[in-house]
């Protein structure tokens, strides 16, 4: 009998996959407001996976930064750039198809590897909660976390300075 | 058979794989700039998941310690890439690649 993590999990699957796909080819509408909309809830749904891995801290992350502030950017972008130029244009259907074999060929290719590795026994759970992370972050990983400001700070200034109408 | 069903390491790494191919599929096919950055988002949020997923299976934290790194570094670029957008549509009045081949010829 399935457990309910696991009937959990291929609903979660199967949701971030189909939403996914309606974020990329969506056959019924090439306007970019719809591919946003549906990568929110592909995001949203890959939080339910974090939460079924016990990563609850990042499941919040997810929701907050991705689906909050990243998609908020990228729709602001779109309603400033007035894009219904889009949905007139045609696809290059030989483009699309070639596309289609090469990405299904290096999936093929990554499925198989996944499928011959020898499966890990699976060791106790650690819980992704805020406290075992914020530890891992300040002790072990302070560096990089300190870099990781300085890049913040830099891709800050840079955006300032690509948004002035004209450099000086 | 319950070895099958229940969901385990690898279950989780082809739900990335497809994801990623995915993201990859839409950054060839697609002609929109904005549309290839969700793209280039489906694939980070891929390799997010495998190492979630990695981090879970090895019951150890590092994994998603480098996932939160990720997700700093993919909101910095999402910024960053969307200035570069917005500038370029300021400079030539279009997001489709198909336009924009001045260093192709």
């Amino acid at each position: 009998m399935p457990q309910l993590t696991d009937l959990l999990f291929y609903g979660f699957a199967a949701l971030t996959l189909l939403f996914g796909f309606l974020c990329v080819a969506n056959p019924l509408s090439r306007n970019p407001v719809t591919s946003a909309m549906f990568l929110v809830l592909t995001i949203i749904s890959m939080a339910g996976l974090f939460i079924l891995l016990h990563a609850f801290f990042l499941a919040a992350v997810q929701v907050l930064v991705y689906a909050g502030a990243v998609m908020v950017l990228f729709l602001f972008v779109i309603m400033l750039l007035d894009l219904k130029e889009e949905e007139r244009r045609k696809l290059r259907k030989f483009t699309v198809g070639l596309g289609a074999v090469a990405v299904a060929a290096i999936a093929g290719i990554l499925i198989k590897a996944t499928l011959s590795a020898v499966p890990l026994a699976a060791g106790k759970a650690v819980e992704g909660n805020t406290k075992p992370l914020g530890v891992a972050l300040f002790t072990q990983y302070l560096l990089p976390f300190e870099i990781l400001s300085i890049l913040l700070l830099v891709a800050m200034v840079g955006v300032i300075l690509l948004s002035k109408k004209e450099l000086k | 058979m319950s070895d099958m069903i229940q969901a385990g390491l690898q279950h989780y790494l082809i739900v990335s794989v497809l994801l990623f191919s995915l993201g990859l599929f839409g950054v060839l096919a697609r002609r929109n700039l904005i549309v290839i950055y969700m793209g280039l988002e489906l694939m980070l949020n891929a390799a997010n998941l495998a190492l979630v997923a990695f981090s879970h299976f090895n019951a150890n934290l590092n994994g998603q310690v480098m996932v939160c790194f990720i997700i700093t570094v993919a909101a910095a670029e999402v910024a960053v890439g969307l200035a570069l957008i917005v500038a370029l549509y300021r400079k030539r009045s279009t997001a489709h690649v198909e336009d924009l081949t001045s260093l192709k010829y």
